[in-house]
């Protein structure tokens, strides 16, 4: 239990999964997330851990993946073209049933794009940026203190279903500083092998193979089963949401991260003019919270949607209502922010008169 | 009865199964070694072997140890993964020329300059056996593949690749040697190739590969015996047996 501290968001994301019982670290460097491997260099020695620069992010993810297959608590994190070439490490923890946590600093895209906040990476987080048909649970915090208080909550999630998490925040949580607490520390001493790690057979009886192979279709296709199964069961049991201001809410913006947090003034901003908004922000966006935005359909005139893209979540939020409401949509690419009055000043061209 | 001495047998970890190889292939001669040796230094219990992707990337099925199936050329890194968090395991990845040379060269550079403390078998057959025999980082010049019908051309494939010698130029390698399969007497020193390298990992000494000089007498459209002659005839003097780096302590 502490105090606050005045940190910068991609350190105490590193601080948060030391705290959490993060054994190691396995990254490259990349902006706007450095800091996270440079916290993680000094205190991973301090604390009798391992912190490995690794030669890129394709061999990051592996090692990540070796570890993992230990059933050892790891975490990685990198930016937008970095998490592109974890991707094929990805697909196969997946198929692997090893649980690790990520974390996507996302900046500006695509190609080398720039080193500004972005939502450009929501279609790759979300619907599956590697190949086959895997999802990854991804959890989108709003602020530092979320972010910290989510690091922990994603390992145990990563553990209960034996699942990557992937945590994504753009750059600007990654470069801002607010006072965050932290609230837990995991005692890892208590760690124990997990009985499925492959840690060399040892005592056990039988020996030990995590592959995502099975070169017969029938037994891949069970492989499938296997993980569609445990999808479903974390949609039916692992959403996050927040609902702010929705109980009189006449319209809703959808929003995540960032966004999100924008869209928080910009509704106190709208209330002022008297314009009855609220906001439905995703925490986690896979699995998606469509039952919520499907319960306010009725409730609100229209929904608007507003990322650092060009629309990727918007589609998840049709696809929740189903035609039920006109969902609108503003966004900004390329690394730019727009601020609470601009986002107002979208929205309002959208109430047709009746609050002008 | 009595004065009989076991003179051959089965090394225990390896399953009672038919393997998925050719006939007259020597990864099966690649899989004994080890399994003799892990039989021999009781290592058995305390391995995880990363497996390749390529012909072997059935092997775990056929020597039994904890055992992790890596992508295309990430062995060494999956392997890193494994060693550092676990570092009283014994780790092995086990590598064909395309895994390790072409797709995983950067994975496996890194490892070695790092000196992480695991050891590759890696498998030189001079082609991609598993996709069908299309051109490797290890096929010699003018040799025919699915990839090069006219014969390798250094000016448009450029040149094999030598990997033990490259690894052997760099401060972190603790034993790179290279052996070969064709005849007995290769294969007796290629076991104290595999065996110093075993003993480089339990000494913590380092990283240590040994390339296994091999055949693929299936792509190379020949019989086994023929395959053999060919290593001597053709593959051996371009990739000769050798011991290109030992560092003190490695025995
Ligand atoms: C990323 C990726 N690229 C390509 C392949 C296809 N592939 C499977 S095995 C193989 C070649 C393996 O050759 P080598 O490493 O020389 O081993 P061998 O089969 O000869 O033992 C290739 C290219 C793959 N599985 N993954």
């Amino acid at each position: 239990m502490g105090e606050k501290i005045l940190m910068k968001g991609a350190e105490a994301i590193a601080e948060a999964a030391i705290k959490a019982g993060a054994m190691a670290f396995f990254g490259y460097p990349i902006t706007p997330q450095n800091e996270t491997p440079e916290y993680f260099s000094r205190r991973m020695p301090e604390v009798g851990r391992i912190f490995l620069q690794a030669e890129s992010e394709v061999a990051a993810i592996n090692m990540i993946y070796g570890a993992a297959c230990t059933g050892t608590r790891v975490f990685a994190s990198s930016s937008s073209p970095g998490i592109s070439l974890m991707q094929e490490g990805f697909s196969y923890i997946a198929n692997s049933n090893v649980p690790c946590v990520v974390a996507n600093v996302m900046r500006g895209g695509p190609g080398l794009g720039d080193i500004a906040p972005a939502q450009g990476d929501y279609f790759q987080a979300t619907k599956g940026g590697g190949h086959g048909d895997y999802h990854t649970i991804v959890i989108a915090p709003h602020t530092l203190q979320e972010e910290v208080d989510l690091v922990l909550k994603a390992f145990d999630l990563a553990e209960k279903y034996r699942i990557m998490v992937v945590l994504i925040v753009d750059g600007l949580l990654g470069q801002m500083m607010e006072p965050v607490e932290f609230k837990e520390t995991v005692d890892v001493t208590k760690f124990k092998v997990p009985e499925w790690a492959t840690v060399g057979q040892g005592d056990r009886e039988d020996r030990i193979i995590i592959t995502s192979l099975d070169l017969a279709p029938e037994g891949l296709e069970k492989m499938n089963l296997h993980l569609q199964e445990k999808y479903r069961k974390i949609e039916e049991q692992e959403v996050m949401v927040e609902e702010y201001r929705m109980d009189d809410a006449e319209y809703a913006i959808t929003a995540f991260g960032t966004m999100a947090r924008i869209s928080k003034t910009t509704i106190e901003l709208a209330r002022s003019e008297g314009i009855k908004v609220g906001l439905i922000r995703p925490i986690t966006v896979w699995p998606f919270p469509s039952k919520t935005i499907e319960n306010r359909a009725n409730q609100v005139k229209f929904f608007f949607d507003t990322e650092l893209n060009a629309g990727q979540m918007i589609e998840d939020v049709k696809l929740a209502l189903n035609g039920a409401r006109p969902v609108y949509f503003y966004g900004k690419m390329g690394g730019i922010v727009p601020s609470a009055e601009e986002v107002l000043e979208e929205f309002k061209k959208h109430l047709g008169g009746q609050h002008e | 009865m009595s004065n009989m001495k076991t003179i051959y047998k089965v090394p225990s970890p390896i399953a009672k199964r038919d393997t998925s190889y050719c006939p007259g292939c020597t990864h099966g001669v690649a899989h004994r070694l080890i399994a003799e040796l892990l039989e021999e230094m009781d290592l058995t219990k305390k391995t995880v072997i990363v497996w390749p992707v390529g012909c072997a990337v059935l092997g775990y099925y056929f020597i039994e140890t904890d055992a992790l199936e890596a992508a295309h050329g990430r062995a060494c890194a999956m392997a890193t993964g494994v060693k550092r968090v676990h570092p009283e395991t014994f780790v092995l990845t086990y590598q064909g020329d395309g895994d390790i040379a072409s797709i995983g060269i950067a994975e496996t550079i890194h490892a070695a300059a790092r000196g992480e403390n695991i050891t590759t078998v890696f498998i030189n057959n001079g082609n991609y056996g598993m996709t069908g025999g299309q051109m490797a980082p290890t096929t010699l010049i003018g040799q025919v593949t699915t990839t090069s019908p006219y014969g390798r051309k250094p000016e448009m494939n450029g040149f094999p690749i030598h990997l033990p010698e490259m690894l052997a130029t760099m401060d972190g390698p603790a034993y790179i040697a290279r052996g070969a399969l064709d005849n007995t007497q290769h294969i007796l020193q290629a076991k104290k190739f595999l065996k110093k390298a075993f003993n480089t990992q339990l000494k913590g000494l380092g990283y240590a590969l040994v390339e296994l000089v091999s055949n693929c007498p299936t792509n190379w459209k020949m019989t086994p015996v023929e395959s053999l002659e060919r290593i001597r005839k053709e593959v051996l003097p371009v990739f000769p047996i050798g011991e290109f780096r030992v560092v003190k302590g490695v025995e």
